[in-house]
């Protein structure tokens, strides 16, 4: 190949280089390993981690993210090459199977949500949120942002980070310490006529489920949208979706999406049809090929940064094709009545759990719910039950220092009866 | 003479909602040990939903023919070459999929004590170690999602050293070169746009450059190699002038599978450059993500980076949340970890000795490219090609048909297209980047292929202007999909 | 095909005046080099433009590009037809793909415009 080109050794290829940016010391990493090390490598790290159902440890974390079970088939689809190693499916001739499983995956979306259209993917929640809170602002000139407290705190985090250089003024409203919902009065005190958007999340961050008719309509009383965010995807199963919702913006890590020390994960937007083109990321729409064959393609891509560029309505450029997939194949094997199912599990899991603890908030909860020590401290509870390879729940001081010596606690379909027997034995 | 490929019935497949029947499940749930929960009388009816309107029932069988049908009607890197430009379609090892898949990888909580995580806080601190070592910076993050998300997390950076010096600026200058993600990018950071000609080198004009660098310029983003494929020679150059106005100098790192192992962005005045990690890092495309765009910073950026930073105290890994300049988080948790791990491994599975060889080999493909198609496609800039070519439709044009129409007609001899209508420096753009993966044998028949379609061209044009003629579905009309938008399904 | 009475910019538009009052589009030539237009963002009535300025956005499925107003003024009336049917722009750009009518508010500017023949000149040295 080298007398093809007209060249007598490889790094001829680099001799036009200046010499200044030529690095020609070897690299400070070790040479090259079989399979067999590196899996020994990951293995070894994978033992320094306790890791739920792996090395035996049951976990009471949620979160944000939660522990379910994963059918065999999720795998089984996206392990398939044509899937896995498949590039962006913008050759639609080509890409069938990825733009028909994305059109399927946005048609479950919108059945679950409530709304009218889903995108094809975003990173994951926390990125969903402020991609939400622009669109309000696009959809509704103003340019305000009201979020509820109960709303993620790392998501809101990433709100702040994301609008503190467009000039995009955020404020919160608080939750009523005896439910644990939103303060009606506060966010009614709190909206202006310059409020592009009201968001809230449901189940909340305390695993309350919230009154979203209400919070729509102080939102619309005042001309603004209102955001519904959801970081528990299987309570979709059971709730009633928000269908008051102008935008829904969710994580979809629940189904069959591992863990994974907090990603890679899927998030999604979904909004009303009157907002289609404001709705960043891609879209799988329905078409018919020349043959009058039904076939789909990626379409409305001139909000996408590749044809709008500065104008764009966001920069992103992937969609977590694979992982959607994952959550396609997930939705599948459950279906409509599995999903059911799963989710009055976990809501009996949960409220049995919550039933032998004390918990501090009386609104109705789903699979989360918090839960305050009398007798010792959160972290000496966490410290006796580690000793019984058992996570416990999540300390929330960090989050709300108002709520001192609590700990929000998840239980899901994995979640065993000894384990949240004793559980709720380090609280007494 | 399509040698590639020949046609094969694939099977015909409907949606889940067409092939859904009431009572059909593929799903079986352990018995639950507590007692069943009525959920009306726990949330509430408001709150209770009655039924999930029009969802799917299908069973086991249905879910695996229906994914598998539908994976047969894909491209995929596993069946052949996708030469892309800028997009690093390189093979996906499968000893990643292994690694993230190991219980303690795969299974672990971002909120679990750092005391039980220590393996996966490990994981991280050996990549960063990596990635710092091949790009010759100082710092990392490995928070941001995907390139895009990087972009963003840089300028981010950029904007908050400034603002510490006491002014953020204005304007970013980008090359009309640069990926779309680049402009939208400095837009959502808040900073205007400038545009940045090319010289007739494709290079970035280093007069221009210096008249238009002014006290309201924060920096320039640049790709490097271009997306022309070629290596910005002058890029200390470049770097001088930004950095001799207080302006700072962001790589876009795309194209990093020209560099690793060989060059070093922080060897050659980079302040603050992304990576791909789906791109030069092998982590899988899977469709469309997900990704992974680590953020690497020269020393007097590093108070900048996202919250946490993984710290060692002692002989442990923390996260440090106690970094009062940091511009924030830019996601949930720690990163891609999942993707972080694959990562890894591909650099284990290359080590020191073989990055540079791979880089080389991704050199060397591309070249032998460029000089087996150069007597048949016009080739716009002279200049040495690193590990990607770019031609343009010019002589084909004249004959009445254009790249994208090449482009399908390739897909009829069994490859995915290369990368059409970009950058836009050039007009009618085929961009090629072919990467180490591919083996001569491969490389030959895409270049019998595109020298026949350049002959199609002049012989019988028509059959080139209404290529796919050979895939499942006839060429697709998007028209109508932009027009009137379905986007879900709808019982009829 | 370019029609007399109407007055032209080198950014394709056209621009036909009656009564102080201009109705405006883009030329068949525009159209062409747009391909298939998938999408008319409409600008709103109420608003004031400035000659050179955009004031549109016409997308094709791979492009948006932007239409600049050949004059300045308040617009008075839009074409909402477009929305429903964008086609319109590639089947009558000249008449029933009218995009906007604006109040001129610089009547001396369309003497600085294009006239057929020039416009026509101008698109053969292209």
């Amino acid at each position: 190949m080298l007398d093809t080109i007209g060249l007598s050794k490889i790094e001829d290829l680099v001799a036009h280089l200046p010499k200044a940016v030529r690095y020609d010391k070897p690299l400070a990493i070790a040479p090259g390993r079989s399979e067999y090390d590196i899996l020994d490598y990951f293995k070894e790290r994978g033992s320094e981690n306790a890791a739920a159902g792996g090395n035996g440890y049951a976990c009471f974390l949620g979160a944000g993210v939660y522990n379910h079970y994963r059918p065999v088939m999720v795998d089984t689809v996206v392990s398939r090459g044509e899937f896995l190693t498949s590039y962006t499916p913008y050759q639609a001739e080509i890409s069938q199977g990825t733009l028909t499983a994305i059109f399927e995956f946005q048609s479950m979306i919108c059945q679950l949500t409530g709304m009218d259209v889903a995108n094809a993917s975003m990173y994951d929640a926390s990125t969903a949120v402020p991609e939400a809170a622009m669109m309000a602002i696009r959809a509704t000139g103003r340019s305000h942002i009201l979020t509820a407290r109960t709303v993620h705190p790392e998501y809101r985090e990433v709100l702040h980070t994301y609008t503190q250089h467009q000039g995009i003024p955020l404020d919160e409203f608080g939750y009523d310490a005896t439910s644990g919902l939103i303060d009606i009065e506060d966010l009614s005190r709190s909206i202006t006529k310059d409020t592009a958007a009201v968001i809230i999340q449901t189940p909340n961050f305390f695993g309350i489920v919230e009154n979203v008719k209400q919070a729509a309509a102080i939102a619309h009383e005042h001309g603004a949208l209102l955001v519904v965010v959801f970081s528990e995807a299987v309570s979709l199963g059971l709730l009633e979706p928000p269908r008051d919702a102008d935008i829904v913006a969710g994580e979809l890590q629940s189904f069959a999406i591992p863990p994974s020390y907090g990603g890679p994960f899927a998030g999604v937007i979904a909004c009303k049809e009157k907002w289609i083109r404001q709705i960043p990321g891609r879209l799988a729409g329905e078409t018919k090929d020349a043959n009058g064959n039904r076939a789909f393609c990626l379409t409305l891509a001139t909000r996408e940064q590749h044809i709008r560029r500065e104008k764009a309505t966001s920069n992103i450029c992937t969609n977590q094709a694979l992982i959607a997939l994952m959550a396609t194949v997930f939705l599948a094997v459950y279906g409509k009545q599995g999903l059911r199912e799963l989710a009055v599990q976990n809501l009996s899991k949960a409220h049995y759990l919550a039933g032998k603890t004390k918990t501090i908030f009386s609104g109705p909860f789903f699979n989360e719910f918090v839960v305050r020590s009398e007798f010792k401290g959160i972290a000496e509870i966490n410290r006796e039950l580690e000793a019984k390879k058992i996570i416990g729940g999540l300390p929330l001081e960090k989050f709300y220092p108002e709520l001192k010596n609590t700990m929000l606690l998840c239980c899901t379909e994995m979640s065993r009866k000894p384990q949240m027997d004793l559980v709720a034995e380090a609280f007494a | 003479m399509i040698k590639k490929v020949r046609t094969h019935p694939t099977q015909n497949e409907q949606l889940l909602f067409e092939i859904s029947s009431p009572g059909k499940n593929g799903y079986q749930l352990p018995d639950l040990d507590v007692p069943t929960i009525d959920a009306v009388d726990a949330l509430g009816a408001g709150n209770t939903r009655t039924e999930i309107e029009d969802f799917p029932e299908v069973s086991e069988v249905d879910v695996i023919r229906h994914f598998t049908r539908l994976s047969t009607w894909n491209f995929a890197i596993d069946l052949g070459l996708y030469p892309l430009g800028s997009c690093t379609m390189k093979y996906n090892p499968r000893i990643n999929e292994q690694a993230a898949r190991v219980d303690g990888m795969a299974w672990i909580h971002p909120y679990q004590p750092d005391s039980l995580s220590q393996g996966a806080m490990q994981v991280c601190a050996e990549l960063e170690r990596c990635l710092l070592d091949i790009t010759g910076m100082d710092a990392i993050t490995l928070q941001p999602a995907a390139g895009a998300h990087g972009e963003f997390t840089g300028i981010l950076l950029i904007h908050a050293a400034l603002a510490a010096q006491g002014n953020p600026r204005k304007k970013l200058l980008i090359p009309d070169s640069a990926h779309g993600t680049n402009p939208a990018t400095a837009h959502m950071a808040g900073y205007a746009v400038e545009n940045i000609a090319s010289n007739a080198r494709g290079m970035v004009d280093t007069e221009a450059l210096a008249r238009a660098v002014t006290e309201d310029v924060a920096g320039i983003m640049i790709t490097n190699p271009s997306t022309i494929g070629v290596f910005e020679e002058n890029i200390a150059q470049v770097a001088d002038i930004m950095h001799s106005k207080g302006a700072l100098l962001y790589m876009d790192g795309a194209n990093m599978n020209a560099l690793a192992g060989i060059s070093r962005p922080g060897d050659f005045g980079v302040d603050v450059m992304h990576l791909n990690l789906h791109k030069t890092f092998s982590t899988p495309h899977g469709g469309g993500g997900p990704g992974a765009g680590p953020v690497a910073v020269k020393q007097h950026l590093e108070p900048f980076l996202p919250i946490p930073r993984l710290a060692r105290v002692g002989d442990k890994w923390t996260w440090n949340y106690d970094r009062p300049q940091s511009v924030g988080r830019v996601r949930a948790f720690y990163g891609n970890f999942g993707v972080l791990v694959r990562a890894l491994a591909y650099i284990m599975a290359h080590g020191g000795n073989g990055l540079p060889r791979a880089t080389y080999d991704a050199l060397l493909n591309a070249n032998y490219i460029r000089k087996l198609l150069e007597p048949y496609y016009d080739l716009p800039y002279a200049e040495p090609s690193m590990h990607e070519c770019v031609f343009s439709d010019a002589r084909q044009s004249k004959l009445g048909v254009d790249t994208m129409s090449i482009a399908k007609r390739l897909i009829d001899y069994g490859f995915h297209p290369y990368t059409v209508a970009f950058p836009l420096i050039v007009k009618g753009a085929l961009m090629i980047e072919p990467t180490e993966t591919e083996s001569k044998r491969e490389l030959d028949l895409f270049c019998d292929a595109m020298i026949s379609i350049g002959k199609e061209v002049e012989e019988t044009p028509d059959l080139v202007k209404t290529a796919p003629h050979t895939t499942r579905t006839a060429k697709v009309d998007e028209v109508t999909a932009a027009r009137k938008p379905i986007v879900r399904w709808k019982r009829p | 095909m370019y029609p007399e009475n109407f007055r032209y910019t080198k950014e394709h538009e056209w621009v036909h005046v009656e009564n102080g009052v201009g109705t405006i589009g883009i030329t068949d030539h525009a159209q062409h080099e747009l391909g298939d237009i998938v999408y008319v963002e409409v600008p709103k009535v109420g608003t004031h433009v400035e000659q050179g300025k955009s004031f549109a956005v016409v997308e094709s499925v791979k492009a948006a590009s932007e239409i600049y107003a050949p004059v300045s003024g308040e617009i008075v009336e839009a074409n909402d037809a477009l929305t429903a049917t964008p086609e319109l722009l590639n089947s009558d750009p000249h008449v029933a793909g009218w995009i906007a009518k604006i109040k001129l508010s610089v009547p001396e500017e369309i003497d600085r415009l294009l006239s057929p023949t020039d416009y026509q000149a101008y698109l053969g040295e292209g």
